[in-house]
C-alpha cells in the first residue's frame, strides 16, 4: 500500500526525521489559509498523488504570496496529473500539501528497501539527490552508497555514520543526518514498510538536514498490525476495479486486451495470460480468485471482469488443489444465470472434484464452451473473442 | 527415492485441529503420508483424527519422533510457528500460509542461522502448495491424483502452475519423483537452488522442471548453479510475459521492479545458462518429453 507525501512525512517525523512545517488542504481557500497559519515568506504547494516525478509534471509550485498559493492550489485540485510514473491515464489531485519553503545548499538521495537477494533491509544513499535511483544507478553508480542491516540487531550508528560521511557532510551535519537515518530505519522497521524514499534529503545553509520529499510503501500482509497506517489508504488513487477486487479478496489487474480471465493462483493466471497471447489473443486482465473460492466469490469475479467494456470473451481456468471444481462450477452457473453473460464463455476445470465440476457445467444446459487443457482453453477463448469481435 | 519426504517420514501438523488443517490432514493420510500427530496449543492430550495432539512442537517430537511438520497457522502467528519448529529440531517444516509479513520471514531466516548447517531446519514456503513425493507422501494441499511415480522433479513458485506441469506430464506418461512449491512471497524459506541441489543428489531423478515467475533474483541464481554444477538437465519456464512493470500480479513477490525481473529477461538468462526453456505454459509437458528423449542410456519414464 502506498501513502501520500504528507502522510509519509507525518509518520517519519514521528520517528525523528526532520521535515518542513506544512499541512494538507482540500481546497484553494484552505491552502491559502494554511499558508497564512504556517507563516514564513515562501511556500511550496505540492499535489498529493501516489506518484513521484510530480515536479516535472507541474505538480509542485513555489509561491511567494497567499494569492499565489491559492492560485497554485486551484490549478491542481480536481485536475488530472500525468507523470511518467502514473501512465497516460494520470491521477486526480484531491489534496495539496502546503509547506514552508526555504533555501537549501545540497540535495541528497536516501532510500530503504527490502532486498530480496540479501533477504535483509538495504539502505541506499547518494550525494546526487533529486534524480531517480534507476537513473542514478546507470549514470553515476559509483555515487551510490549502500549498507545492509542485520535484522537481529537493526541498523547501527556506525553504519549511519559511514553513510553520512560518505555523502561528504561536515561534522555538524553528520550528527543530524545520523539521527535522521536511524529514525527513518526505525519507521521502516516498526511500521512494516516495504520502501522509504527521501528524495531529496536536503542540507540547509545552517547545517540542518530536512526530508524535502518522502515516499513510503507498506507491506500489505502486515497492515493488520498497523491499523493507523491502514487508515491512510486513499482508494481514489487506485484503479477502482482493483480496489473493489481487493475488498472481496480477489486480486485483479486491468490490462488492455479483450479476453477476460478468471483463474486460481497467481502463477497459473500469468501463465494463462501468456498462453492467450501465444495463441494470438490479448488478455483483458489478471484475476486470481485465490484459494477456497466460493460460488459467491466466483460470481463477483465475473461482475468485475465484465465491468471492463472491452471484454469480448471470458476464460475461466481453474486447477483446483485447495479449491473445489464443483464449487467453482456452481459459481459459474450462478453467475451466468444471474448476470446474464452476453459474451462467449470458455471453462476449463481440472484438479480436485473435476468430474463433479464438469458435470455441473454440462447439466446446466448453458452455452458454455468446455476446454480440456490449457492450450485448448487459450485457443478456444481466442477464437471466441475473434468471432464475437467480428459480429459487431 | 525422492527428495524431502517419503512414506516413512513421520509428519506432524501445526495448527492440527483447525478446519482446513483437518481437511488436508485427512487427504494426506489417505495419500499414504505417515501423520503421527499434531500441535495445537491448549489442546495437548486430546486425540484428533485418531492421533495425539500436543501443546508444543517439542512435546510432539519427543513423543512421536516426528522429523517434519506442515504448519497450517494464520499469518500473524506463522513466523512464530516456523521458529518453534526449527527450535524443536525438525528437519523440514512446510507452510502453506499466504499473507505472512515480509519482515517476519526475514527474521525467521535469520533465526534459522543460529543452528549449524547440519541441523538447520529446511523451511519450504510460505504461500505454496507444499511438497509431494509421487505415490509416497504428500505434505500440502495439492490434488494428489494428478501425480504419478516417475523420474522428473518439479520445483515451482506457483502451486497451480506446478499442478499444470504435472498434469501435462502425466497426460503423456511422464511421472515425478517429488514436486516442491517454494511459494510466491518475496522471501521464501528455501529457494530454487536449495531444491535443485537435492534433486541433483537424488538417484531416481533424471531431470528437473523449474517453474519461475516475474520478480526476484532466484531463477538467475539457480540457473547459474545449474550450468556450473548440475549433471541433470533442467527445463525452465517463467510465467508473466504479459505482466506490466511495477504491478503486483497476485503474489507479493510477483512484481517487476528491477532489471532482470521480467519473464523474458529471466527466460533469456535460463537459456544462456544452458537450460531448455518451454516456449509456453501449454508446452511444459512436451518440452520435458523432448529433453528426456535426448538423455543417454536406458530410460524409465513411468
Amino acid at each position: 500500500m502506498d501513502v501520500h507525501e504528507y502522510q509519509a512525512k507525518e509518520l517519519l517525523s514521528g520517528f525523528g526525521v526532520p521535515i518542513q512545517r506544512g499541512s494538507v488542504a482540500y481546497s484553494a481557500e484552505q491552502a491559502s489559509f494554511v499558508a497564512s497559519e504556517l507563516g514564513g515568506w515562501h511556500w511550496a504547494v505540492k499535489a498529493q498523488i501516489h506518484s513521484g516525478a510530480r515536479g516535472k509534471a507541474g505538480g509542485i509550485k513555489l509561491c511567494r504570496t497567499y494569492h499565489e498559493v491559492q492560485d497554485a492550489a486551484k490549478g491542481m485540485l480536481g485536475k488530472k496529473l500525468v507523470t511518467h510514473q502514473t501512465g497516460p491515464e494520470g491521477k486526480i489531485v484531491q489534496r495539496v500539501y502546503v509547506e514552508v519553503a526555504e533555501k537549501f545548499e545540497r540535495e541528497l538521495y536516501f532510500g530503504i528497501v527490502l532486498d530480496r537477494k540479501a533477504e535483509r533491509v538495504r539502505i541506499i544513499a547518494s550525494a546526487q539527490g533529486g534524480m531517480e535511483i534507476e537513473e542514478l544507478a546507470k549514470s553515476a553508480p559509483q555515487s551510490i552508497l549502500q549498507v545492509i542491516v542485520e535484522p537481529a540487531v537493526g541498523l547501527q550508528s556506525f553504519q549511519a555514520r559511514e553513510l553520512a560521511f560518505g555523502l561528504g557532510l561536515n561534522i555538524k551535519q553528520v550528527s543530524r543526518a545520523v539521527a535522521a537515518i536511524l529514525g527513518a530505519y526505525r519507521a521502516f522497521r516498526s511500521l512494516d514498510a516495504s520502501m522509504v524514499e527521501i528524495n531529496p534529503l536536503v542540507v540547509t545553509g545552517d547545517d540542518r538536514i530536512i526530508a524535502l520529499d518522502a515516499k513510503m510503501s507498506f507491506d500489505d500482509n502486515a497492515l493488520f498490525r498497523h491499523p493507523d497506517v491502514a487508515e491512510m489508504r486513499d482508494l481514489s488513487q487506485e484503479d477502482p476495479r482493483e480496489a473493489e477486487a481487493s475488498q472481496d479478496n480477489l486480486s485483479y489487474v486491468g490490462l488492455s486486451g479483450d479476453i477476460g480471465c478468471i483463474i486460481n493462483g497467481a502463477g497459473l493466471a500469468m501463465a494463462t495470460m501468456d498462453t492467450i497471447k501465444y495463441a494470438g489473443g490479448e488478455p483483458a486482465n489478471f484475476l486470481d480468485v485465490g484459494g477456497g473460492a466460493s460460488p459467491e466469490r466466483v460470481a463477483k469475479a465475473f461482475r468485475l471482469v465484465l465491468s471492463d467494456g472491452n471484454v469480448k470473451a471470458i476464460l475461466v481456468n481453474i486447477f483446483a488443489g485447495i479449491n473445489r471444481c464443483d464449487w467453482v462450477a456452481q459459481g459459474v452457473v450462478q453467475a451466468v444465470r444471474d448476470i446474464g453473460i452476453k459474451v462467449p464463455l470458455v471453462v476449463r476445470l481440472a484438479g480436485t472434484n473435476e468430474l463433479e465440476g464438469r458435470k455441473i457445467i454440462h447439466d446446466s444446459g448453458l452455452p458454455i464452451i468446455s476446454a480440456e487443457t490449457l492450450a485448448d482453453a487459450a485457443q478456444k477463448s481466442v477464437a471466441a473473442a475473434r468471432s464475437a469481435g467480428s459480429s459487431h | 527415492m525422492s527428495i524431502l519426504i517419503d512414506e516413512k517420514t513421520p509428519v506432524i501438523l501445526q495448527g492440527f485441529t483447525g478446519d482446513k488443517a483437518t481437511f488436508h490432514a485427512r487427504q494426506m493420510i489417505a495419500y499414504g503420508t505417515k501423520v503421527v500427530g499434531g500441535v495445537t496449543p491448549g489442546k495437548g492430550g486430546q486425540q484428533h483424527l485418531d492421533r495425539p495432539v500436543f501443546n508444543t512442537v517439542k512435546d510432539a517430537v519427543r513423543a512421536t519422533g516426528a522429523t517434519t511438520s506442515l504448519a497450517f497457522v494464520p499469518p500473524a502467528f506463522a513466523a512464530d510457528s516456523l521458529m518453534e519448529a526449527a527450535d524443536a529440531g525438525l528437519q523440514l517444516v512446510c507452510t502453506i500460509t499466504d499473507g505472512i509479513p515480509a519482515q517476519d520471514m526475514m527474521r525467521v531466516k535469520r533465526y534459522l542461522m543460529r543452528y549449524p548447517k547440519e541441523r538447520r531446519t529446511m523451511v519450504v514456503g510460505p504461500n505454496c502448495a507444499g511438497i509431494i513425493s509421487a505415490g509416497k507422501a504428500m505434505l500440502g494441499i495439492m490434488p494428489g491424483h494428478i501425480y504419478r511415480r516417475g523420474n522428473v522433479g518439479i520445483v515451482s513458485r506457483s502451486g497451480t502452475l506446478g499442478y499444470e506441469a504435472a498434469a501435462q506430464m502425466n497426460a503423456i506418461g511422464i511421472g515425478q519423483t517429488t514436486s516442491v512449491g517454494i511459494g510466491g512471497d518475496p522471501i521464501n524459506g528455501s529457494s530454487f537452488l536449495d531444491h535443485l541441489m537435492l534433486f541433483e543428489q537424488d538417484p531416481e531423478t533424471a531431470a528437473v522442471v523449474m517453474i519461475g515467475e516475474i520478480g526476484g533474483p532466484q531463477e538467475a541464481e539457480a540457473s547459474k548453479w545449474v550450468m556450473e554444477h548440475m549433471s541433470k538437465p533442467v527445463i525452465g519456464y517463467v510465467a508473466g510475459l504479459t505482466a506490466p512493470k511495477g504491478r503486483r500480479m497476485g503474489h507479493a513477490g510477483a512484481i517487476i521492479s528491477t532489471s532482470g525481473d521480467s519473464a523474458s529477461e529471466k527466460a533469456e538468462t535460463m537459456r544462456a545458462y544452458g537450460l531448455t526453456v518451454a516456449p509456453s505454459a501449454s508446452e511444459l509437458g512436451s518440452t520435458v518429453a523432448e529433453v528426456l528423449r535426448r538423455l543417454p542410456g536406458p530410460r524409465v519414464t513411468a
